[in-house]
């Protein structure tokens, strides 16, 4: 077939003269990327299957991870969430196991994120707001107490504080007699997109990379079955980047994790099965589905080839997805379920190993237990329903698809040509480039979107005058504030306050000098230590960051 | 020549979520504002702060946080107790109605929600500050 390559291509030229196309701009991806009117063989002449595709479960992954996919195990259903008090969302976790969830996902109110207490003066009014206030091992205890922790795996979306929020689950778990070496769960602690585009960064980027890669060796040693970074492109997307710059943002990033530990002495093989991904499945249904391939591939080919990890676990791109928040729309909100359904299915449809739905009153408030559960249950449809997890990656093979993951895997290598002329990501970050470029990406589609070039349900097109919002929403009570001042300052009285200044200065002490933070961090976690005294150490020694405003 | 509509756009609190605000801010900027963004991890105090050293005449506050019925109202409360109390106050994200009612009746500017077209801020600026914007 690659032989008639010539003559597909003179045929669909002489077929396409004869063709009205329609106006050519208005047939692109979400992203830009213009599509072609109909894909050949032509298109896709380079392609060699065992090269470029493979078998699943084998090099260079692009069909998949697995070699059965989901006949084998269907994806984890983890439905992120977290609000008010610890002992609130401990009843949401219960209420989502008892509904079939496989997995559980804490988001962190923004006290937390930034690795301040709740009663810090700066996390006024925002306690409990945004996800679960944790700031202590009393408050992560409360949060899974009931929960088997040897048994349920555990995402923690925390990044600048996560070697303490760590040993707070570490700890929790310990008191309920389950050893680290059982836990399994990923804590995301991945700084640098922080810095580019999800903005909760604790200290500057070089002792960031330090924690890191003590984090890193930790895990290999005491908490094997742990993901100890997950290489997040949500935020990236999020913040309004194309298909493109979150790939190649993101796995630019990972490659610089891998650098880091290589250099800090570590085998690549030791820590590269231990970093997992998080991508964005946005509304482009093709384009994503291409994303998700052309992602596995690349990693693969540079871990093997460039990085020379030798293990087949250190090539393989494991990836969790959530669908995008940032399509959801206000108005008409039930139209969001619509929405999140075939974003969820680009997700499968690109082989995740891990799924979160969004709600439909999420651009309102944190979802409400109904809406939660419909999120949950179009993940089953998709399951169980649909059909599509019968066989491996069918898309594979179709020369649009094919053709899209090749664009998506050149316009990758372009960005990642264009970092390392800077010096690399971290001297990327600090001249502000991947900020720019998702600023600039962000601006243009909200201006599509003002102009009506770019078509939003319910919002600048079909609208319905004098919309009444008709689902209810979720509010946090103002009490989770008060409560959470009353239960700190009990735990300031209660705990041997001696003890706690000796452990935070033996944390000072490891942070300047050479030792693994993560032994002093739980040390102090374990003394009763907040998690806003425990990062006051750090930062006493590592100093803080604020980026250049710019717009 | 009259000079131009100042415009100070702020994060307050420990928000991170600034895709908004810098999106507004370009908007404001190439509808022939001068704009300052004043990044991210704002106080009230910082923000009313910078407000007066600016000399702006609208302060616009993005709050994705659910944080609006503390920060809005400190702001405002500083700007007034530090002379600025003619500042116009605005704000932007995710504020239910009942709230934004609330706010209005604090003497709040309009506040807009999600999926609101750039164009519209810039028409309700140019309503407020004709002698500013070219209007009338």
């Amino acid at each position: 077939m690659a032989g008639d390559s010539d003559s597909i291509r003179r045929a669909k030229e002489e077929w396409a003269a004869k063709v009205d196309k329609g106006d050519e701009k208005r047939f692109a991806t979400v992203s830009g990327v213009p599509i072609d009117i109909v894909y050949t063989p032509a298109d896709i002449s380079g392609l060699d299957y065992m090269r470029d595709l493979g078998l699943p479960g084998e090099f260079p992954f692009t069909r998949g991870i697995r070699h059965n996919m989901y006949r084998g195990r269907i994806w984890t259903m983890r439905e992120f969430s977290g609000f008010g008090t610890a002992r609130d969302t401990n009843q949401r976790y219960k209420f989502l196991l008892s509904h079939g969830e496989t997995g559980l996902s804490v988001a962190f109110d923004f006290p937390t994120l930034y690795g301040r207490d709740s009663d810090d003066p700066l996390s006024r009014g925002e306690v409990g707001k945004c996800g679960v206030a944790i700031s202590s091992l009393e408050d992560m205890e409360t949060l899974l107490d009931g929960i088997p922790l040897g048994e349920v795996s555990t995402s923690m979306t925390i990044n600048g504080p996560a070697a303490v929020i760590w040993a707070f689950y570490i700890a929790a778990a310990e008191r309920q007699g389950v050893a680290s070496e059982r836990l399994r769960g990923t804590i995301q602690n991945d700084i640098l997109k922080e810095y580019i585009a999800q903005k909760s960064w604790l200290f500057p980027p070089e002792p960031s990379m330090r924690v890191i890669t003590d984090i890193m060796a930790f895990a290999a040693r005491h908490v094997p079955k742990w993901n100890t970074i997950s290489i997040s492109g949500y935020h990236i997307r999020e913040a309004g980047s194309t298909a493109a710059q979150e790939l190649a943002f993101t796995l630019k990033d990972g490659f610089t994790y891998v650098e880091a530990g290589i250099r800090a002495g570590l085998d690549v093989d030791t820590f590269a099965p231990r970093l997992s991904f998080f991508f964005n499945s946005h509304l482009d249904f093709f384009e994503e589905i291409a994303k998700f391939r052309a992602a596995r591939r690349i990693w693969a080919r540079e871990m093997r080839e460039t990085f020379k990890a030798k293990k087949p676990e250190s090539w393989l791109l494991r990836f969790h997805t959530q669908t995008a928040g940032c399509t959801l729309t206000a108005q008409q909100p039930e139209n969001n379920i619509v929405r999140t359904a075939f974003q969820a299915l680009a997700a499968v449809l690109g082989g995740t190993q891990s799924l979160h739905t969004n709600s439909m009153d999420e651009t309102w408030a944190l979802p409400t237990e109904k809406a939660v559960l419909i999120a949950l249950r179009t993940q089953q449809l998709i399951a169980e329903e649909t059909g599509v997890i019968n066989t491996i990656d069918p898309l594979g093979g179709s020369y649009f698809v094919e053709a899209l993951t090749n664009e998506l895997e050149r316009q990758a290598y372009e960005y990642f040509e264009k970092i390392d002329a800077l010096g690399g990501m971290v001297k990327a970050i600090e001249h502000g480039f991947p900020q720019r470029e998702i600023a600039d990406a962000a601006y243009r589609y909200q201006r599509a979107v003002d102009e009506g070039r770019r078509t939003v349900v319910g919002v600048n097109k079909y609208v319905l005058e004098g919309e009444k919002l008709e689902i209810p929403i979720l509010k946090i009570d103002e009490r989770v504030e008060q409560e959470q001042h009353e239960r700190l300052a009990r735990l300031r009285q209660r705990r041997d306050n001696q003890k706690v200044k000796r452990t935070l200065d033996d944390l000072r002490a490891a942070c300047r000098g050479k030792d693994n933070v993560m032994y002093p961090i739980l040390e102090a976690a374990r003394a009763g230590a907040t998690l806003g005294e425990i990062c006051g150490a750090m930062k006493d020694v590592f100093g803080t960051y604020a980026e250049p405003p710019m717009f | 020549m009259a000079r131009k509509l100042r415009v100070l756009i702020a994060k307050p609190g420990l928000d991170g979520h600034d895709r908004g605000a810098k999106v507004v801010a370009r908007a404001l900027r190439d509808a022939g504002f001068e704009v300052i963004y004043t990044g991210l991890h704002q106080t009230p105090e910082m923000i009313a702060e910078a407000a007066i050293q600016e000399d702006v005449d609208v302060v616009g506050l993005s709050i994705l946080s659910g944080a609006h019925m503390t920060l809005i109202p400190e702001t405002m409360r500083l700007l007034k107790e530090k002379g600025g109390g003619d500042i116009l106050v605005i704000g932007g994200g995710i504020i239910p109605k009942e709230d934004m009612e609330a706010l209005y009746k604090m003497g709040c500017g309009r506040l807009f929600g999600p999926g609101t077209p750039t164009a519209e801020i810039v028409e309700y600026l140019k309503q407020q500050f004709p002698e500013l914007t070219g209007g009338q």
